[in-house]
């Protein structure tokens, strides 16, 4: 169990700089999701964590201690591969054994380990078994036994999920987080699908071309993202991101042009007439109401059985995204009013940063 | 699609014509070697004739067989066995743990092997001799190693790059050192590659004449070096000359013969995915 200090983490290829100064503290047990596009630079990080790509500049330590150059069979980390990469000559026992083989644990106390890592994932039928005999799951399985057989100081998990169909995902997804839970363990877990860090994460770090954009629980990201980045990638359906314009300022509220030349009244932070910025709404913060002050006309439909999703053009650059109970009875081409429900909105200025918003860490 | 009938025919023609027209020459000699001088330079060449052994003792009177064949064995095996250990670090190094001068490197070691041998002749016998290897399997086993260490790299360097860089990976995670994933993960796993390797270059090194030619002389001559004292002081007697290229071949043709599935596994290894 540990903590894990990152200090002005830096990667360069050449001249191509991948991560550019990144700073995180990790607390122990906390299980830690690094998300962003692919090539922001997320599993870059995680791999100079597990000692497998050089850090050109900054510092890493574990427990205080700094790991820069360490090699890393002496960092004490477990790591879970997307491509699984388990020895494909050996047994699922002796796979899961390896390390402990290396490290001159005696026979006895190895298999001890084996069978009740082996008991947690459901393992035992298969510890005879060469990993060419398994099916992905299966295989994942024992990539995640190979790690907890172990007992590292934390578990690095790259992408482990991708390899994997959509049921099989979800199912596995929850034992990952069950396993967080029984093993009180530092997990870091990289992940380009934005639902497993939500559902994983104790804290989600979001990054963006080699940059952290933001910090915090799943919740705090969702509810005050930010920036437009963040704002954009947490949440599905997307967060609705129209440009405005501020028609009147009065303490207390603030009365909005959006593209499209809709009014809507909102209640933040006061802000001077006539400043652009972007609005942010969530899909399920918009209703219909034959009051509203945003019309427009449907273009199309989803209908997900628990919900139905209308996409209503209102005369911006693009169609307004509307959460709709399953039922309702909108269809393509009507003409529907809509309001905010609530003043759950957020505003970003122009620079693309949330109003009123400051980063909570220092030097990001 | 599925080729013709006649297409088939043809293909089979050719591979059987040009199988024979290969196997031909041995198959020749070996003949030879049965004949008597007489029937050997016989006009039109004799297919059927009464077959003797006395070539084969008699080269075994003239020459040193049993000792050539053991410095045959000596020599390509133990540069073989150099020459992969030595190998094996530089092949792991460059698959798994590239940098910009990795090709560059690799195409560095092949190109000495685009210098005409008989170009460092004079140097590398100097060097012999003023180090007392003249003439020793310890100077022709150093000498075979070094003539084979590129091909023997390159073979290595392209079997290791099949094996995904994960599995590397997760040994170092898992806490082995350079040595140990050599030994625990590579080896087991590039098995066939690094015999098919070795194989090649132990035949390599039996066939090889020219530096065994000129370092030798009686201690450390190889079989080809036994094969050319038959041929120039004996003259034109072929069928003696036969029967010494029979007994030099034929070690080589039994263990290229009981090793040829993983020779040839190990050739196409990666060509079909």
């Amino acid at each position: 169990m540990s903590t894990l200090e990152i200090k002005q983490l830096r990667k360069s290829y050449g001249a191509a700089e991948i991560i550019k100064g990144i700073d995180l503290k990790i607390e122990d047990r906390e299980f830690i999701v690094f998300v962003g596009p692919s090539g922001c630079g997320k599993s870059t990080l995680l791999r100079m964590i597990a000692g497998l790509e050089e850090i050109s500049g900054g510092e890493l330590l574990i427990d205080g201690a700094r790991m820069n150059e360490i090699t890393p069979d002496r960092r004490g980390l477990a790591m879970v591969f997307q491509s699984y990469a388990l020895y494909p000559h050996m047994t699922v026992a002796e796979n899961m054994a390896f390390a402990l083989r290396l490290a001159g644990v005696p026979k006895a106390e190895r298999e001890q380990r084996v069978r009740v890592a082996a008991k947690t994932l459901q393992l035992e039928a298969l510890l005879g078994r060469k990993p060419a005999n398994l099916s992905g799951g299966q295989r994942q399985r024992v990539a995640i036994g190979r790690a907890i057989v172990r007992q590292p100081k934390a578990f690095l998990f790259d992408e482990p999920l991708s390899n994997l169909d959509a049921a099989l995902r979800v199912q596995t997804r929850l034992e990952i987080a069950k396993l967080h839970r029984d093993l009180q363990a530092t997990m870091i877990y990289v992940t380009h699908d934005q639902i497993e860090a939500m559902t994983l994460a104790d804290r989600i770090v979001v990054f963006n071309a080699g940059r952290i954009e933001q910090v915090g629980t799943p919740l705090e990201l969702y509810h005050n993202p930010a920036n437009l980045f963040v704002a954009g990638f947490i949440g599905s359906p997307k967060m609705n991101l129209i440009g405005a314009v501020v028609r009147e300022s009065t303490p207390g509220a603030l009365v909005l042009t959006l593209d499209g030349a809709s009014l809507v009244s909102v209640q933040p932070a006061t802000i001077a007439a006539g400043a652009k910025l972007t609005i942010g709404l969530r899909p399920e913060h918009i209703v219909v109401d034959p009051q509203g002050p945003i019309s427009g006309h449907v273009e199309a439909v989803e209908r997900l059985g628990n919900e139905s999703i209308a996409y209503v053009g209102i005369g911006a650059s693009l169609p307004l995204t509307v959460k709709l109970p399953p039922q309702s009875p909108v269809a393509l081409g009507d003409k529907l009013h809509l309001a905010l429900n609530g003043h759950a909105v957020s505003l970003f200025g122009e620079d693309g940063h949330a109003l009123g918003w400051t980063q909570p860490q220092a030097g990001g | 699609m599925k080729a013709s009938f006649a297409f088939r025919i043809w293909v089979s023609l050719l591979g059987w014509g040009v199988a024979l027209a290969m196997f031909f020459p041995v198959a020749w000699m070996v003949l030879t070697s049965f004949k008597t001088e007489i029937d050997a330079v016989a006009t039109p060449p004799l297919l059927f004739f009464h077959p003797t052994l006395e070539n084969y003792a008699q080269v075994n009177q003239l020459g040193d067989y049993a000792g050539a064949v053991w410095n045959s064995i000596a020599i390509s095996f133990g540069s073989t066995a150099l020459g992969i250990a030595l190998a094996m670090p530089a092949a792991y190094a460059m698959a798994f743990f590239p940098n910009r001068w990795t090709k560059d490197l690799l195409l560095w070691i092949l190109s000495t092997k685009m210098m005409p041998a008989v170009g460092v002749l004079m140097p590398i016998y100097l060097i012999s001799k003023s180090t007392g290897l003249l003439d020793t399997k310890t100077g022709l086993i150093a000498i075979m190693t070094l003539a084979n260490l590129p091909i023997i790299v390159w073979m290595l360097y392209t079997f290791f790059k099949e094996i995904p860089g994960d599995i590397i990976e997760a040994s170092r995670m898992d806490g082995a050192g350079a040595l140990a994933q050599i030994r625990i993960v590579l080896l087991p796993l590039a098995g066939p590659g690094i015999a098919s390797t070795g194989l090649l270059a132990v035949i390599l090194s039996w066939n090889e004449a020219f530096w065994s030619l000129n370092l030798t002389a009686v201690h450390a001559a190889p079989l080809t070096a036994f094969i050319v004292a038959f041929s120039s002081p004996q003259g034109l007697f072929w069928a003696k000359l036969s029967a010494a290229s029979t007994l030099a071949v034929a070690p080589i043709l039994v263990f290229g013969w009981m090793t040829q599935r993983q020779l040839v596994r190990g050739l196409t290894f990666g060509a079909v995915k």
